[in-house]
């Protein structure tokens, strides 16, 4: 009796946040649903339900082409912010034993401001005219401006590792901290070195860590279209730039809904994917 | 555990890598505001004169005033609402069995892993078949939305770090739940509160995407600075204008974290000393 | 026993943390194939002086031998030591048996080989039915056994014990020292053993080194411990113990007649301490050594008369503590209910103390 009302009591006080998030996610991505088997007509849209758009996205390689191109791309992306970021999260959950919190503050600061200012600053960076090739060429050691530093797959990949550095740290830090440091000194103690120690110790019990960073970094990141939109190029250009034009410039919203949702079922694919191989290396390395 | 042990000894190559991607996760940004005091319209090296001359050139446009202040009401609405939310969802998460906690809370963070692109044309297209127009309500809904993860995040720490057996106290002295909240659970939440406040504020500040795709013919900063992207001579006003924003967010972040160090952080400083 | 062919030999270590020092000028020796116990109470240093045998602290100054090797300098994977850990640090994400097999890896034994290892350890620590279990399903008994075997199997010199049953329920711990004991016995390798618990290092160790503030106190037997402390720290940290002042009036060849302020002139056997006539000292005795009576004995090297200030029944034995003119503290006396149950007696009534001359320590530091 007193349970059910506590049960009854901890959900009304969630209601209004469960209200918001019906409103704002489930009810929205039902519509998408929808309106990927609609199809635009003008200003407005036939209701008659079809897989035409799903055809088109099938037949038209332009979208497979940048599906592919944009899960691989934050797929490299996801891979070297992850190898960067670990090392970091391990300094402050090994080796720094004061002012921890300044550290973590330190890292995450950035996280928290603009992100279109950040890719922005890249972008000031990478120019044709921008600090590295100016820099360089004031100091002589180029004679021309070097091209392919911006409007390439490889910019879009260095500022979407940058901007979501902080991203990383946070749960693959939180999972070193856990970590007993009597586990590492058993380790060291039947024999390890350090490395063999990292690999059978400290990396399986830190893996959840790395696995939630990878997952936090590759799905947002897959469908971001700002990043190349000012540092991609024609090379760099993503499916979320594509779906962005459908309901912009393009205006067929059906054709944009229906890309969406096969952003988000290969997205979802590649996670669940994933998710099962780091459990069956994990039995592996063990 | 004492710093000099083996495990923990000081590792010289690892200072070195952490000092290292400090300087390149900072320095990038930092280019902004060093361009924005250089006398030229070109962003490049070498550095010509220091000038103030891009700020005062800010101070002339109308449409900067008018889109900041836009940000500004979109921010201060949405901060207060996703937090007034979080508060009530903070404390029914940690204060209350819930059957189904785990997925419930799941989805309610759902907005932090869901591209900001599906998020923002699923609401555009939920805003359109309803016939609302596009205006600053329909982005600080949007706002609100990518904001309450945020706020709960911040605060569930905060509710966590004092025990529940105070609240039964004060119950036990004769409060009811009302002022129980309001003169014990409020006051001790508070710097998560103010923590969240800030948070969130700045988030919607800089928010991009829902932005993009959910305002009308209101910008909002953020959008205001992407339309004049595509204009050169533009540019070093608007890298003048990019590193007033940086420095107004990092200051409030920065004093967001600070206040709320106790908490979120406060697991961090348990652990530190185990 | 000397420095060279101790199997441990510690010499002149220091340990500072900062400007802490957590190991002060600590020298011992441990034979080949002894428990040998570090005894003390928390911070005392001695976990400090064993995670330094392990070689997870430096040592700031002086130098550790294990088998006659130098061990500074070498790291903590390359000692012929090993540990079992306060906590047991069982790898929560392996089982029994990998946690087991941990150390072996190093070695390059065929599976087959392996798996036999694995198994003879399962069967020494009782429980082999466990090896496929996850190290997340034992309870702190059987984590304890583990850690045991993983440190065993690979044959160490030495094997550390950071007060490894301190986590366990009292009857649970009775039972795991006399398994510890047997289990030490078995395999004859040597035991460094740390504990705050002075009954359990009495009933385990051969020898029992008593720490306090960074320095070894007393390094014996547990029964020479007991019976002649060197100092007061010593003699109160082991058992109760009562003292007395007083002033050494002559020195025999083997016997020191002392005055005891209270009990009179006593006569006690030599000690370990050079007594000169004149020095104010310190003379210890321990409760059990009293005989307690009502009438004054007969035929006794010393006695006092007192009054009873209070008793404790405790059923196999009495606690008495009597008043003595002349004695700030009243003196306890510890006594076997052998006839008659005690406690209940009439408190205030006039009691006798007699005691032996061997009962008599006599303690420099007064």
């Amino acid at each position: 009796m007193l349970q059910k009302s506590e049960t009854l009591r901890g959900y009304s006080l969630l209601t209004p946040t469960l209200i918001i998030m019906a409103i704002g996610i489930l009810v929205p991505f039902g519509i998408l649903i929808a309106m990927s088997f609609w199809t635009q007509v003008g200003f407005g849209f036939d209701l008659t339900p079809t897989v035409a758009n799903y055809e088109m996205a099938a037949d038209r390689p332009i979208y497979g082409a940048l599906i592919k191109r944009s899960l691989w791309m934050s797929g490299m992306a996801t891979i070297a912010t992850v190898l960067l970021c670990y090392p970091m999260a391990y300094f402050v959950a090994f080796h720094v034993h004061r002012n921890k919190m300044m550290w973590i503050v330190l890292m995450t600061l950035p996280f928290w401001t603009s992100y279109l200012l950040r890719v922005f600053a890249w972008k000031v960076v990478l120019g044709y005219d921008g600090v590295i090739n100016s820099a360089l060429l004031s100091v002589g050691l180029i004679d021309a401006p070097l091209e392919f530093l911006l409007y390439s797959q490889t910019a879009v990949i260095i500022t979407l590792a940058h901007a979501w550095a902080a991203f990383a740290i946070l749960p693959m830090y939180v999972s070193l901290e856990k970590i007993d440091r009597s586990l590492l000194e058993a380790a060291t103690d039947l024999g390890d070195g350090p490395v063999m120690r990292f690999f059978r110790i400290t990396l399986p019990l830190s893996l959840p860590g790395v696995i939630s960073a990878t997952l936090l970094i590759f799905i947002p990141t897959t469908g971001d279209y700002i990043t190349p939109a000012l540092l991609g190029g024609p090379d760099g250009i993503m499916i979320g730039n594509l779906i962005q034009k459908q309901f912009g410039a393009v205006n067929n919203w059906p054709m944009g809904a229906a890309l969406a949702i096969i952003l988000m079922l290969s997205i979802a694919a590649i996670a669940l994917g994933f998710m099962f191989s780091t459990m069956f290396v994990r039995r592996r390395i063990t | 555990m004492k710093p000099d042990s083996y495990i923990e000894r000081t590792n010289r190559p690892l200072q070195f890598y952490a000092v290292l991607f400090l300087i390149v996760l900072y320095v990038p940004v930092l280019f902004l505001p060093l361009f924005s005091f250089n006398d030229s319209i070109y962003v490049k090296f070498p550095l010509k004169s220091f000038t103030f001359q891009w700020y005062l050139e800010l101070l002339d446009r109308a449409p900067v005033w008018a889109s900041l202040m836009n940000s500004i009401k979109v921010a201060v609405t949405t901060s207060i609402i996703a937090t007034g939310f979080g508060i009530f969802a903070a404390k029914a998460i940690t204060r209350y069995r819930l059957p189904g906690r785990g997925p419930v809370v799941g989805f309610i963070m759902l907005p932090l892993v869901v591209p900001g692109i599906i998020l923002g044309v699923a609401l555009l297209v939920l805003i359109s078949q309803l016939g609302i127009r596009l205006s600053l309500y329909t982005v600080t809904v949007g706002h609100i939305i990518v904001c309450l993860p945020f706020a709960i995040a911040t605060m569930i720490p905060r509710f966590e770090g004092f025990d529940k057996s105070v609240e039964e106290a004060s119950a036990d002295l004769g409060e009811n739940a009302w002022w129980t909240f309001w003169r014990v659970t409020f006051p001790m939440v508070f710097p998560g509160v103010l923590a969240s406040l800030l948070l969130t504020f700045t988030v919607s500040f800089d928010e991009f995407i829902m932005a993009f795709f959910l305002s009308g013919s209101d910008a909002t900063l953020p959008i205001y600075i992407w339309g004049q992207l595509r204009f050169p001579q533009a540019f070093p006003s608007i890298l003048a204008l990019a590193s007033i924003i940086l420095v107004v967010s990092f200051i409030l972040v920065f004093l967001g974290q600070w206040i709320n160090r106790g908490a979120g952080a406060g697991s961090l400083e348990s652990t530190k000393n185990t | 026993m000397t420095q060279e062919n101790a199997f441990i030999s510690i010499r002149n270590v220091n340990k500072f943390f900062g400007k802490f020092q957590a190991i002060n000028d600590v020298s011992m020796d441990i034979d080949h194939g002894e428990f040998f116990s570090l005894l003390g109470s928390s911070g005392c240093g001695k976990t400090t002086l064993l995670r330094m045998l392990a070689g997870f602290e430096s040592v700031s100054s002086g130098e550790i031998y294990i088998d006659g090797q130098p061990m500074s300098g070498v790291p903590p994977h390359h000692r012929p030591v090993n540990m079992v850990f306060q906590n047991y640090a069982i790898f929560p994400h392996l089982n029994v048996r990998d946690n087991i097999a941990y150390g072996l890896r190093r070695q390059k034994l065929s599976r087959a080989k392996r798996r036999e290892m694995v198994d003879e350890m399962l069967e020494l620590i009782k429980l082999p039915e466990y090896g496929d279990r996850k190290a997340t399903q034992l309870s702190g008994g059987q984590r304890q056994r583990i850690a045991l075997a993983r440190a065993l199997i690979l044959k160490p010199k030495v094997l550390l014990l950071d007060e490894p049953l301190g986590a366990l329920d009292k009857q649970l711990r009775e039972q795991m020292q006399l398994e510890l004991r047997a289990l030490q016995r078995t395999v004859g390798i040597t035991f460094v053993f740390v504990t705050h618990d002075q009954e359990e290092a009495l009933t385990l160790s051969d020898r029992i080194a008593v720490m306090s503030d960074g320095r070894d106190l007393q390094v014996d037997t547990p029964t020479r411990l007991y019976e002649s402390p060197v100092n007061r720290e010593v003699a109160s940290f082991i058992g109760t113990m009562n003292f007395f002042d007083g002033t050494v009036k002559s020195v025999g060849s083997d016997t020191a007649v002392i005055n005891v302020d209270g009990l009179g002139e006593i006569t006690a056997p030599a000690c370990t301490v050079s007594l000169l006539a004149g020095d104010r000292i310190n003379v210890a005795i321990r409760p059990e050594k009293f005989l307690l009576t009502d009438q004054k004995p007969e035929g006794v090297q010393n006695c006092v008369k007192g009054h009873l200030d209070n008793a404790a029944y405790l059923g196999e034995r009495s606690h008495y503590y009597v008043s003595v003119e002349g004695i700030s503290q009243p003196v306890a006396v510890s006594a076997q209910n052998q006839s008659r149950a005690g406690g209940t007696e009439d408190r205030k009534r006039p009691v006798w103390l007699s005691w032996d001359n061997a009962a008599i320590v006599v303690l420099k530091d007064a």
